[in-house]
């Protein structure tokens, strides 16, 4: 499947903007700050497309922090929580959906 | 053991120095994303959902203890403690920092194991039959060929950007473990009515979107004329294959729009330019690079020792040698397949540990060697029958000697979306929901051979195609959903599976898969006719009957 870099942006609910971190390809998320925090709770989260591709567009600004943003879809839940909003991101937030080998 | 040479120890210690200064580079931000993709790329990194991803190539699938010790020390190192072994003959680190890299690459570079080539658009890993050298049934070691194909193609110039990716699988046996008839080439190894060695040429075989068997463009190439027949393969394809559209730039798609003979034709106008030229393989040549294989110094032995006959006794041990152990071409010896299958684990995963039980076993009992199948699982193909139990004990504690290959739970499965970026749905979890359901051994003992494959994509990386029921993630609305297939294979008889019907939902799958097996013990015409031959017979239409009906 196309990856989510590749596909149009749609917006029809709160979105946030998320990348790999370059040094080690951990999950980050765009915050407030304009900077990258690796605790989704952290993250800008918006909800118009022209909000997105401003938010997209700076954190593209510089590739040294993190790579390959794109949009992605989140929750906000009834405590006010913010979760991943599709599975795809929840793995990305809790890792693999089962007990890796040990 | 192929002993490699100066030229290979000293070039892979350059690249990781390279590859280490490009590092440096990138971290600095003296090189950009786009600069440096191609640059890892080449090396064998990705960058997958939540880490980055080394791939390392496992020459035609063999290994010796020194180097599987070192795969162990890098996933125990930089990694989390495992690695994951695909059905390419490649093992896979998934969380590696881009800054350790270099030193996980140093580490194993001593050992002359490398990430070059397993990605980008050229010539891949050569891959073989895991039972090389080993079984009774092959003309000639493929490994001598797949290593001729190495040196050719690594870092060859004119193959560095093909119009996509391109891989090349041998047999020397007629039972096909390569699944060479789904590879861009396919090579199957025998000797002519004079007794000449020589290749059964297929060309276009592939899965992803739009999957094919091979053709057969040559019936018997003389195995002299490999590289010259191969050169003239690429060269067609370089000059013919489409650059405009990634979808139909595999050769697969070039040999469907102009036919395997036209194609055949143009392959054979280029070689007749070239065929006596500089690729012309010498008795020399040839007799170098086998005199590079060490063999291991078989001491002749009995068959069925006594030591053995008493271990049979033990019906764990006699199940175990029954499903696991395979006949040798030197009396008194064996080859065992490894399973990386415990039911309930994800399918192809070795820990660290366990990669050093194998190579323990190898150093004591194997001769220093370990091969890698493209079903995900390892195989020792050198023992002496008499160590069978120790081996087995030694499996047997570190989870390794579940006597399930080749049965149900013997599943080959893509990483999907766990930690694929290109995933639509998960393969792992389905995989082991799937062994959980048929864990009683004698049950599938009973269900026979019976091979299921899963990818997590189009792309094809578990070979759903060609499973005998062939499972394939999509995605529908956000949910994951699965297309099942049945009648694939993936052997000498190689066939593409027919649609069982819509798909179902990931809850669905394993209920559905005991269904079809439920209906094959149903509809079989004895315990001898395997799941693939029902399916021939039959078709799949009484399985879509009753397993729809009960869905
Ligand atoms: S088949 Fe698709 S999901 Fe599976 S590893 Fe390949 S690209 Fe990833």
């Amino acid at each position: 499947m196309a990856s989510p870099q590749q596909q149009k942006l749609k917006v029809n609910g709160p979105v946030a903007v998320t990348a790999n971190r370059l040094t080690d390809g951990a999950v980050v998320w765009r915050t407030a700050q304009e900077d990258w925090s690796p605790d989704l709770a952290d993250a800008l989260i918006v909800t118009t497309a022209d909000q997105a591709i401003a938010l997209l567009a700076s954190a593209q600004k510089r590739d040294t922090d993190a790579v390959g943003a794109y949009v992605a879809p989140v929750v906000i839940e009834a405590d006010g929580a913010i979760a991943p909003g599709n599975l795809r991101e929840r793995i990305r937030v809790a890792g693999p959906t089962f007990e890796l080998p040990h | 053991m192929y002993v490699y040479d100066e030229f290979d120890r000293a070039f892979l210690a350059e690249r990781v120095a390279e590859f280490r200064d490009q590092v440096a580079r990138r971290l600095s931000g003296a090189l950009s994303e786009d600069e440096f993709k191609p640059l890892r790329l080449m090396n064998g990194v990705y960058l997958q959902l939540h880490a980055y991803m080394l791939r390392v190539a496992i020459p035609y699938g063999t290994l010796s203890s020194d180097q599987l010790r070192r795969l162990a020390y890098v996933a125990r190192t930089y990694d989390r403690g495992y690695g994951h072994f695909t059905t390419r003959q490649n093992i896979q680190f998934n969380w590696i920092k881009l800054e350790d890299l270099p030193d996980a690459m140093a580490a194993l570079a001593e050992v002359g194991v490398h990430g070059i080539q397993t990605s980008g658009n050229c010539i891949r890993n050569v891959t073989t039959d895991q039972w090389a050298g080993a079984t009774p049934q092959e003309f000639d070691d493929p490994r001598i060929w797949a290593e001729i194909l190495r040196q050719y193609s690594t870092l060859h110039p004119e193959f560095t950007y093909l119009p996509r990716k391109f891989k090349i699988a041998i047999t020397a046996a007629p039972k096909d473990r390569a699944a060479t008839k789904v590879h861009d080439v396919g090579l199957r190894l025998h000797r002519n009515e004079a007794g000449e060695l020589g290749f059964e040429v297929l060309v276009g075989g592939g899965l992803g979107r739009t999957p094919f068997v091979g053709k057969s463009v040559r019936a018997f190439l003389p195995a002299r004329h490999l590289l010259s027949y191969i050169e003239a393969i690429m060269r067609v394809y370089n000059q013919y294959g489409r650059r405009d559209n990634i979808y139909k730039a595999r050769i697969k798609i070039l040999v469907h729009e102009i036919g395997a003979e036209a194609f055949a034709k143009a392959v054979e106008a280029e070689w007749e330019a070239i065929r006596d030229g500089a690729l012309h393989l010498s008795d020399e040549i040839i007799a170098d690079i086998r005199s590079r294989f060490l063999y291991p110094d078989f001491q002749p032995r009995a068959d069925q020792p006594a030591a053995l006959a008493t271990a049979l006794e033990d019906p764990a041990f006699a199940a175990w040698h029954r499903n696991s152990v395979h006949p040798h071409k030197v009396p008194g010896h064996a080859i065992v397949t490894v399973s990386l299958k415990a039911i309930g684990a994800p399918p192809g995963d070795a820990t660290a540990d366990q990669m050093e039980v194998v190579a323990a076993l190898a150093d004591d009992f194997g001769w220093r060697e370990i091969r890698v199948g493209h079903e995900q699982n390892l195989c020792l193909p050198n023992v002496a029958q008499e160590d069978l139990p120790a081996i087995w004990r030694r499996l047997e504690a570190a989870g390794l000697a579940t006597p399930n290959v080749n049965h149900i739970s013997d599943i080959i499965a893509c990483p999907g979306l766990d930690y694929c970026a290109l995933a639509n749905a998960r393969a792992i979890p389905v995989a082991q929901e799937i062994a959980k359901r048929f864990a009683d051994l004698e049950r599938s003992r009973t269900i026979g051979r019976l091979h299921v494959n899963i990818s997590g994509c189009i792309n094809a990386c578990g070979h759903h195609h060609v499973g005998h029921i062939g499972i394939l993630g999509v995605e529908k609305n956000g949910q994951e959903f699965y297309q099942i297939t049945l009648g694939g294979r993936a052997d000498e008889h190689a066939q593409l599976g027919t649609l069982l019907g819509p798909a179902v939902s990931y809850e669905q799958v394993p209920g559905l898969i005991e269904d079809v097996v439920d209906t094959y013990i149903e509809l079989r015409a004895g315990p001898d006719e395997l799941f693939i031959d029902t399916v021939a017979r039959l078709g799949v239409e009484p399985f879509k009957e009753r397993v729809y009906a009960a869905h």
